[in-house]
């Protein structure tokens, strides 16, 4: 087999659906969307016109969406920009220990701020415990940040509940929802969420997009000052190819997710199961049942993780080991530190992300090839002894 | 400036945060999908809008009822009377600060 990508949750490859309906926009209709004459006019309406798109996958309005450059701008719109235009309320914030780093840094910058930042605890399986939550709040908490679901270990959180308790305790309440917007069906007005992150890269549309819900109650200090682009909440001239494209992927992954993500579901299941079974001493990571549909992360006992994806993509298996910044910092993956596993486990740690390109056939080539590339690592590793329990 | 007390509204826009012009452009939007004699409340921490929003009001047509001044920001009050927001013939644009 020539590739098998299964890195999906990094970046996915652009629709050819995507890229004709860009395509316009990069040549016939260039102007810019804020000019008066009927150049602008045709790209403001297409901006206009993907903002429903948008609203409609996540059942929000379409005025209640602001378009950014990613998934990290909109969660730091959301974390910063909630917690500045809301700190004559008060000066505490609360995310979760598993959250992404535009997430986790975010509410840092705020402790430079003077703000507080209290760390939500996850279980083995990543997941947060409401009565926690509650516990946590105080009479000046004014954000709450847990994510919808987990881009290193899949496991989704209740997020439904979470938000209630906010809801009764008057605090405003942000999910990252990156991983899952375009993976499962989303709708901002079910999980009862005052804002949700989203980003294009992981819905087969062009990497820098992205876009931040908000309901009509938040209140949120603009990060990009200058013009009036996105009503003033985000200066900049709007990239109109990019927000197309988001739309366009927007509108398939509609029509698509329910039956894609029972298809990915039993995919991932089978892998799952295949690895569980093929190979010994490992740890599936996250949540064997509330987790994403495409989602399948291991911890390989006595194994480097990026040694094993070197061995795989000799094979063409493309894979990751959930964090790319923290692997590149040679240390091992706060998402994983949280879960309390130990340092030689979680360094051996392989996700993968199947998304509506993969196939039955690729998971049994991963099957087939997985297995002997651990042994051969285990083989020469100093940390491995066959007769181990 | 006429100042009033326990204003209620049909609609309320937040344009706490938001920098000059939008105190003179999001009223519009919001007016174009009000009834007439419906009240607008426009919620805006921007010291020059006191002087604008009254100004703005006047140009298209519109009802200026007043301002309660909020812990932290401002409450105008807008009453649509017309549909048609154009500027009235001969009057100046609103520099907007």
């Amino acid at each position: 087999m020539e590739r098998v990508y299964m890195d999906n949750a990094s970046a996915t490859p652009m629709r050819s659906e995507v890229r004709e309906a860009m395509l316009p926009y990069h040549d016939h209709y260039f102007a810019n969307p804020s000019t008066v004459h009927d150049m602008g006019t045709a790209a403001r309406e297409a901006v206009e016109e993907a903002r429903g798109k948008v609203g409609g996958l996540i059942g929000a309005a379409p005025e209640r969406i602001v378009f950014t450059s990613s998934g990290a701008e909109a969660n730091n719109m959301a974390i910063k920009g909630a917690a500045l235009a809301n700190k004559k309320k008060g000066n505490r914030v609360i995310v979760s220990g598993i959250e992404h780093h535009s997430v986790l840094n975010a509410a840092r910058f705020l402790e430079r701020l003077d703000f507080e930042v209290a760390f939500l605890p996850v279980d083995d399986y990543g997941l947060v415990d409401p009565a926690a939550l509650e516990r946590l709040i105080s009479s000046d908490t004014i954000l709450v940040s847990i994510m919808h679901a987990n881009n290193e270990i899949g496991t989704m959180q209740p997020i439904t509940e979470l938000a209630r308790i906010c809801r009764e305790h008057g605090i405003l309440f942000h999910t990252d929802a990156v991983a899952s917007v375009g993976a499962v069906p989303v709708d901002v007005l079910e999980l009862g969420v005052d804002m949700l992150s989203f980003s294009g890269t992981g819905m087969e549309a062009p990497k820098g997009t992205g876009g931040l819900y908000f309901g009509k109650n938040v209140r949120l200090m603009p990060l990009i000052h200058g013009g009036i682009q996105e009503r003033g909440m985000r200066a900049g001239t709007e990239n109109v190819p990019g927000i197309v494209g988001l739309g366009k992927a927007a509108e398939l992954a509609a029509l698509e997710i329910e039956t894609e993500s029972r298809r990915l579901q039993q995919m991932r299941d089978g892998l799952a199961s295949g690895i569980s079974e093929g190979i010994s001493r490992v740890t599936h990571t996250g949540h064997p049942s509330l987790r994403l549909p495409g989602h399948v992360s291991f911890c390989f006992e006595a194994v480097e993780g990026e040694a094993l994806l070197f061995m795989l993509a000799q094979k063409g298996i493309y894979a990751n080991t959930g964090s790319a910044c923290a692997s590149k910092a040679l240390k091992i993956s706060p998402v994983l530190a949280a879960l309390s596993l130990p340092h030689e486990v979680a360094q051996g740690s392989v996700v993968f992300t199947l998304n509506r390109n993969n196939t039955q056939e690729e998971v049994n080539y991963v099957l087939e090839h997985l297995p002997p590339a651990v042994h051969s690592l285990r083989s020469f590793s100093p940390l491995w002894s066959e007769d181990a329990t | 400036m006429k100042f009033v007390e326990n204003m209620s509204a049909d609609e309320v826009l937040d344009l706490v945060c938001r920098m000059c012009p939008m105190h003179l452009l999001e009223p519009g939007d919001k007016l174009r999908c009000m009834k007439k004699g419906q009240v607008l409340e426009v919620q805006t921490d921007y010291d020059q809008a006191l002087e604008d929003i009254p100004n703005w009001c006047r140009q298209r047509g519109q009802e200026f009822i007043g301002v309660e001044e909020d812990e932290d920001c401002y409450k105008l009050y807008i009453k649509k009377k017309t549909n048609n927001q154009e500027p009235k013939e001969g009057s100046a644009e609103t520099p907007g600060g």
